[in-house]
């Protein structure tokens, strides 16, 4: 009979040991493929740029929501998956451009004011970019040069007829104040010849060009239009593609070994309780991955080291308990009642250590910024995920274990038969 | 395994040890300018890390920068014809401009990463990892005069303060380089060492109550033994995974693996050495302080009797 129960109880853990097993190996290869990568981990631009006040306009919350719109345009214009553009404080725009592999190129688009003006001879603004209705580029059909076609808004194109009207009649053929220039941001471009009076609204920006891709960068520019504000880049950070899969590649192998070390660490020291953590540890990194995946978070560098930090916790959480365990044990508790015991008594030490963690992870977040925050949040969700694996399952797995009669034996728990009280020995 | 040590008695020896690792960072924070050797972070300023596709020397991309007119860069190698150039804060255009010239002075190069960080933005990242500190000293302080008693928070914080002593006077000795992920890396070092610390004193809260007619000293020592095992283990754990980073995890991470190497072994020296020494001696402060008030008290009172009895004869 007894060995009946054994064999079932054996049953019994192998089934969960295998269940776990086969969890873990069919829901993480997809979850870490669905994971939001940062930009040190897959290439990318971090930019954050400030408005910055003038003599005669402080910044409003208006022109943040402009320049947010300005923006976003602008990134559209590159075409990444998923842009990241955020208000941070009362003048700051993040700008994230994840996996992007030209820093180079979008730091200019960003960071051009696209500040257009058409100005006459004498320096008298024609027209500006906000007359603008569209911007294309093209290939002029007859010498094969990029150009940009410029069509103005209904006020703009009042504004340039009149001017260009005006030239024609007060300037003879190739006087040369029948010039309109076009500057972009204080640049000039061109300054093409008014050649006779344009009232359709539509104008040509032509030669200047090195390539196509200029042209239509610009264009892009023109098109999402002039910044309501100066803006100033403050920090930048472009990580090149071959250096965030080199962090990627460096990092999955340091987590790799760190864990298989942890968890050989925990068998040798604890043996068959050991064993238990190692397969908690399952479920606890199931359950972290799980969590960070809802929370959309993004994992980069400083929240691989934070999960990993917090694995050290989580066993920290399983080394108290089974301390505690073999504490009973040696008292001359049965099995059963030290593992009781001992979870009874580890949960309030686990429970005030790790507040006081989580306290210094919460300030983290609330005053950390970016890559800090990242690691915060790793470090909390990886501390509750611990103590609730390290309570409930450990504990579930742990009395299964003890269903084993086969397992009732001393050394398989690390501890001694000379350790325990004489009246105690042989029955645990 | 059981221990018995006797950790209180040499209490004097411990804060010795402690005080012959904190006071010579003091000193090297002291004579140098800036105190660490704080990185771009920081400071501000811009930081490129190219790699060539042919053989490049160090000496060649210094020539590059020179005559770019650049003021105070520094160049690293970091890798095979890799190198990691700092310099101060730069516009775009002036990037552009060093990234082509030594396009064109040595040859194709891959830009691995290209930062540039405001000075208020490293200003904002000291003001904030201090504030964050300091709010984070205060919580656990509270946290821990609400579960234990405000000896146990201030015995706590103080170890607290010997870690990152610790941590900060290596980096000051040594002139390593501080990041960003410093700042992480001690308030980190700070979450992990309160962890080590409270598991001792919980096993202290958890004998006083056992038994009360025993020493400070016997208590604290056999607690502290009790937990020992526990205390080693679980360092050696996070040690492990520490390890794995540093020798691993590549270079973005390494300053951040080995501030919080040595702030995790100072952590876990500090629960048993700094933390639970620094309670006995508080406790034993407070006995004495209250043993005087009673003296005092005493004394007043049979003054006061004596005043009396001489009243009552007079009458």
């Amino acid at each position: 009979m007894a060995g009946g129960k054994g064999a079932g109880g054996f049953l019994k853990l192998a089934l969960v040991f295998i269940v776990i097993l086969a969890l873990g190996a069919v829901v993480f290869p997809p979850l870490l493929q669905a994971m939001k990568l940062g930009l040190d981990l897959q290439g990318g631009v971090y930019i954050l740029t400030q408005a910055q006040d003038t003599p005669d306009h402080a910044v409003t919350g208006d022109d943040m929501t402009a320049l947010e719109r300005v923006m976003r345009q602008r990134v559209d214009q590159l075409g990444i998956a998923e842009p990241i553009i955020q208000r941070e404080g009362s003048d700051r725009l993040v700008i994230q451009l994840a996996g992007y592999s030209n820093p180079e190129e979008a730091v200019k688009l960003i960071g051009k004011t696209a500040q257009l003006e058409f100005k006459t001879s004498d320096g008298q603004v024609v027209v500006t970019g906000k007359d603008l209705k569209d911007a294309k580029a093209v290939i002029n059909q007859q010498n094969g040069e990029p150009e940009i076609t410029l069509q103005f808004n209904a006020e703009g194109t009042k504004k340039f007829a009149e001017a260009t009207q005006k030239m024609v009649s007060s300037y003879g053929e190739n006087d040369p104040r029948r010039h309109i220039a076009i500057y972009l941001d204080q640049q000039e471009l061109t300054n093409p010849y008014v050649r006779q009076a344009i009232p359709s609204g539509e104008a040509v920006i032509s030669g200047g060009f090195a390539d196509f891709q200029e042209a239509a960068n610009l264009a892009a520019l023109l098109r999402g239009g002039a910044l309501p504000v100066p803006v100033q880049i403050i920090e930048r950070r472009a990580v090149g593609p071959t250096l965030g899969a080199d962090s990627l590649a460096r990092s999955k192998t340091a987590i790799i070994v760190a864990l298989v070390l942890i968890a050989l660490f925990m068998l040798l020291l604890y043996r068959l309780p050991g064993l238990v953590a190692d397969f908690s540890l399952i479920i606890y990194a199931l359950i972290v991955m799980g969590v960070l995946w809802g929370l959309k978070a993004t994992l980069t560098l400083p929240g691989i080291a934070g999960l990993l930090l917090s694995v050290g916790m989580a066993v920290d959480a399983n080394i108290i308990i089974y301390e505690r365990l073999k504490e009973e044990l040696r008292n001359g508790k049965t099995l059963r009642a030290a593992i009781d015991a001992g979870f009874k008594r580890a949960f309030t030490t686990v429970f005030d250590a790790n507040a006081t963690t989580v306290l210094a992870a919460l300030v983290l977040y609330l005053l950390g910024s970016g890559t800090v925050r990242g690691f915060a949040v790793t470090l909390s969700v990886g501390i509750v995920a611990s103590m609730f694996t390290a309570i409930t399952l450990t504990r579930f797995l742990l009395h299964l274990l003890i269903g084993v009669p086969a397992f009732h034996r001393l050394w398989l728990f690390g501890v001694k038969e000379a350790q325990i009280p004489a009246a105690a020995r042989g029955e645990i | 395994m059981r221990f018995n040590f006797d950790f209180v008695s040499r209490r004097k020896w411990w804060y010795t040890l402690s005080l012959l690792i904190i006071i010579p960072g003091i000193i090297a924070m002291a004579l140098h300018r800036p105190v660490l050797n704080f990185g771009i972070d920081f400071t501000g300023g811009n930081s490129i890390q190219v790699q060539f596709q042919q053989p490049v020397s160090a000496a060649q991309v210094r020539e590059v920068m020179n005559g770019l007119d650049m003021g105070s860069s520094t160049i690293q190698a970091t890798g095979t014809n890799e190198f990691l150039i700092r310099t101060p804060e730069m516009d775009e255009a002036r990037t552009d401009q060093v990234i082509g010239s030594l396009r064109d002075q040595l040859g194709q190069l891959d830009l691995k990463r290209n930062e540039k960080v405001g000075a208020t933005i490293g200003r904002e990242l000291t003001i904030k990892g201090i504030e964050a500190m300091a709010v984070a000293w205060v919580l656990m302080i509270i946290y821990i005069t609400i579960r234990f008693e405000f000896l146990s928070g201030l015995a706590a914080i103080l170890a607290l303060v010997h870690d990152v002593l610790v941590t900060l006077g290596f980096f000051a000795i040594f002139r390593w380089e501080v990041d960003s992920t410093f700042v992480a890396a001690i308030l980190t070092i700070i979450g992990y060492s309160i962890n080590d610390t409270i598991v001792i004193f919980d096993r202290i809260r958890e004998n006083m109550k056992l038994r009360r007619k025993e020493s400070t000293e016997e208590l604290v020592n056999r607690s502290i033994n009790q937990t020992l095992t526990r205390s080693i283990n679980t360092a050696l754990t996070v040690i492990i995974a520490l390890l794995a980073l540093m020798l691993l995890g590549g270079e973005t991470t390494r300053t951040f693996a080995l501030a919080m190497l040595i702030g995790t072994i100072s952590g876990a020296y500090s629960s048993i050495f700094t933390a639970s020494q620094l309670w006995v001696d508080f406790r034993n402060m407070r006995r004495e302080r209250h043993r005087q008030a009673a003296a005092i008290r005493a004394e007043s009172k049979t003054a006061a009797a004596k005043a009396k009895t001489r009243k009552a004869t007079t009458h």
